[in-house]
């Protein structure tokens, strides 16, 4: 029999009974929905975490301090560390050097210093701290009110809303636009003594901090500041250095106006050459590559740090609570096979006559297998395309309601239930392979059926 | 006459061509119990091409299980049945199924239609499963139709129609592909006697038409002696007798 003739033959069985097989068609509907609803609410649950996790900037960077600093740390990794006072130190080279590995987007210091912001007659105190442009992208600056740094070494200031307060109590946010004055110490070298200095010379630097090996001195600046923007919150959830501020600046200007940090002083004690880092924070285009790069990082001879042990433990738990919905959506779809097989099986009872006649005048028993195959297979696809529509009727209600939840809590609504496009398919084809297996049995026994005794008792 | 010898049994219209069906020995035995059911019991005949023979017979004399078993329906237990060439005995299901499909059509006592199908779907069915093409479908079944007068009731259901209107379109269903064997069970067995009549009539106009060879189980002597041009006795699964007829 041809497969149109085999479908339309399905079908119209499949009528004659209208209220048995719609209800069965429901039944698996249901289940696939339940399954739909479950794994969709577990793919909108891992990409929250996901989002919530990108958003904190903490999982798609590298931390990196040189192995001579810091030492006591962690143990293990400096009994692993020969000669800790011969590693290299975090230089401009290094940084350029981990600027060009592979996958790397951002290498920036981490720069946070004591500052006083002028305003209105006023000077208040705050630290500063540097941020990079990446930082666009970190969830403090969702609701940010005004506008982002306009590059990388604008003379602009974002300020933490709490200062801006303190700056302007009765209306902050006509701080944005307004010039203020920023105090901060510039990191002076100081000139070379050439009678102190018998061999270390820093010329191999020809930077305006070649005179490093002796030390510096701070003298007070101020530079004229736009103010550009008000957050509510710290960046990075306040996990980081440079979150623990109120005066943020774009980090190339921190770096273009030289400013002194507690950090300095490790770099004088050191002596023997230009500036150096105490950390460095290195930005991977993908949370998945942080390995690689950490890799690449460690084999330059450097200590890095990073929260990838954390997403892994996380990926983990994804994929068992996947799994456990998954479990708890089929049940509901296991329940239908047997529906699929009650309703196939009572059919063959029904319609012995039936298939009798089919026999003999033509059919072979593979064709009244693939009859009844058809009838499961068809019930399974509408019960699917039926089940999906259920599936996100119920993921809408989910989300609606969470919203109106998150709504009472004053949180912002969010996705928790997201159908990606691949689960509409493989639901639709799942329900038509489970329906189908649930066929094997009745169709075997409608094509096992033997048409003298079927057609005997009339 | 004598059981033993096939050939003195054949009809007086012998040729030279191979016979339609030619059964050698032929037994099928049912397991009842401990004991054994011997419903067709070493029978042997010929029937020629385009021949109508009818076998009368009591009831569980083995007609119809004869009649299943030239049809196909049913294997024999031992002996052979050739149909135009082929041991049935010796074909695998599906070819059973192709056998029946293409050179078997089949009538019934209880028409055995079905009855969700319109008149059209159920003659078509048999084509269906022969994999015709749509359009020669619809162009044969008309054709069918119109060959026992039911021109005009393509898209009534068999309930809607006489019993007699009912064994046509059943008789329409068994010539959609246009088989060379046309067997028929008790074919007036729920007619009226003046239905029955008409039903034969058709029967015996197709055979001599398209020349296909019918063999028919009745229990009605009168009948089958109007009709048919031999009569083959059966009783206790054994061939009691044949008659043939001028």
């Amino acid at each position: 029999m041809k497969d149109y003739d085999l479908f339309e033959l399905a079908v119209r069985n499949l009528r004659q009974s209208k209220l048995r097989n719609g209800l069965t068609t429901v039944g698996i509907s249901v289940g696939v929905a339940s399954l739909v609803a479950m794994l969709s609410l577990g793919v909108g649950l891992q990409q929250l975490a996901t989002r919530r996790l990108a958003g904190s900037g903490m999982f798609d960077t590298v931390f990196v301090t040189s192995k001579q600093d810091f030492r006591g740390f962690d143990r293990e990794d400096d009994q692993k560390t020969e000669h800790p006072e011969k590693a290299p130190v975090l230089d401009q080279p290094a940084r350029d050097q981990m600027t060009h590995l592979k996958y790397v987007t951002e290498v920036e210091p981490e720069v946070r210093v004591m500052g006083e912001i002028g305003y209105g007659g006023e000077t208040h105190f705050g630290f500063v701290t540097g941020l990079p442009m990446s930082a666009r992208e970190n969830e403090a600056f969702d609701n940010l009110q005004g506008k982002f740094f306009s590059g990388s070494a604008a003379d602009e200031v974002i300020l933490l809303n709490d200062f801006a307060k303190e700056l302007n109590p009765k209306d902050p946010q006509q701080l944005i636009g307004q010039e203020v004055t920023l105090r901060y110490g510039e990191r002076h070298a100081l000139p070379a003594d050439s009678s102190d200095r018998p061999q270390l010379s820093g010329a191999q630097s020809s930077d305006a901090n070649s005179g490093d090996d002796f030390g510096f001195s701070v003298v007070r600046k101020s530079q004229a500041l736009q103010v550009v923007g008000i957050i509510q919150e710290e960046p990075y959830g306040g996990m980081r250095t440079v979150s623990r501020g109120r005066i943020f600046l774009p980090v190339d200007l921190t770096e273009k106006l030289n400013m002194a940090q507690f950090t300095d002083m490790r770099s004088s004690l050191r002596g023997g050459g230009g500036k150096t880092y105490m950390t460095l924070t290195v930005r991977v285009k993908d949370p998945g590559k942080i390995a690689e790069v950490q890799d690449a990082i460690n084999k330059m001879g450097f200590r890095t740090f990073s929260v990838l042990d954390a997403t892994k433990s996380l990926r983990r738990f994804f994929t068992v609570l996947d799994l456990f919905l998954g479990i708890f959506g089929s049940l509901a779809l296991a329940v239908a096979t047997l529906a699929i097989i009650n309703t196939l099986v009572m059919a063959v009872l029904e319609r012995r006559r039936e298939i009798g006649v089919m026999k003999a005048i033509g059919a072979s028993d593979g064709d009244v297998k693939r009859l009844f195959f058809a009838e499961a297979g068809a019930m399974g696809f509408f019960g699917g395309v039926l089940g999906i529509a259920l599936g996100f009727a119920i993921g809408k209600a989910i989300n609606v309601g969470t919203g109106i939840y998150l709504h009472r809590h004053q949180l912002p609504s969010e996705a928790v239930w997201i159908m990606p496009p691949w689960l509409v398919g493989a639901a639709i084809a799942f329900s038509i392979v489970v329906s189908l297996l649930a066929g094997l049995y009745p169709a075997s026994r409608a094509a096992r059926l033997d048409p003298v005794q079927t057609l005997k008792y009339e | 006459m004598e059981a033993s010898n096939p050939l003195q049994m054949s009809s007086p219209t012998t040729s030279k061509a191979p016979p339609a069906i030619h059964t050698d020995n032929v037994c099928r035995y049912y397991p009842m119990g401990a004991g054994l059911i011997r419903a067709v019991d070493g029978i042997s005949l010929t029937i020629e091409r385009g021949e109508f023979v009818a076998l009368l017979g009591q009831s569980g004399s083995g007609k119809s299980t004869l009649l299943n078993l030239l049809a196909g329906l049913d294997r024999p237990t031992s002996g052979s049945v050739v149909v135009q060439g082929r041991d049935l005995a010796k074909l695998s299901s599906e070819e059973l199924a192709q056998y029946r499909r293409n050179d078997v059509g089949m009538v019934f006592q209880a028409f055995h239609l079905i009855p969700s199908m319109t008149i059209t779907e159920n003659v078509e069915l048999p084509m269906r499963f022969a994999e015709v093409e749509r359009a020669e479908r619809a162009q044969r079944v008309r054709q069918s139709l119109e060959q026992v007068g039911l021109g005009h009731r393509l898209e009534h259901r068999p309930s809607e129609l006489s019993g007699g209107e009912q064994q046509r379109v059943s008789l329409a269903r068994a010539l959609a592909n246009r088989p060379q064997l046309l067997l028929a069970d008790e074919p007036t067995g729920n007619l009226d006697s003046r239905t029955g009549e008409d039903i034969l009539n058709l029967i015996r106009d197709l055979s001599l038409s398209l020349g296909m060879t019918v063999v028919m189980v009745t229990h009605e002597r009168a009948l089958a002696e109007r009709f048919a041009q031999r009569l083959i006795f059966l009783g206790d699964g054994k061939l009691v007798s044949q008659e043939a007829l001028a």
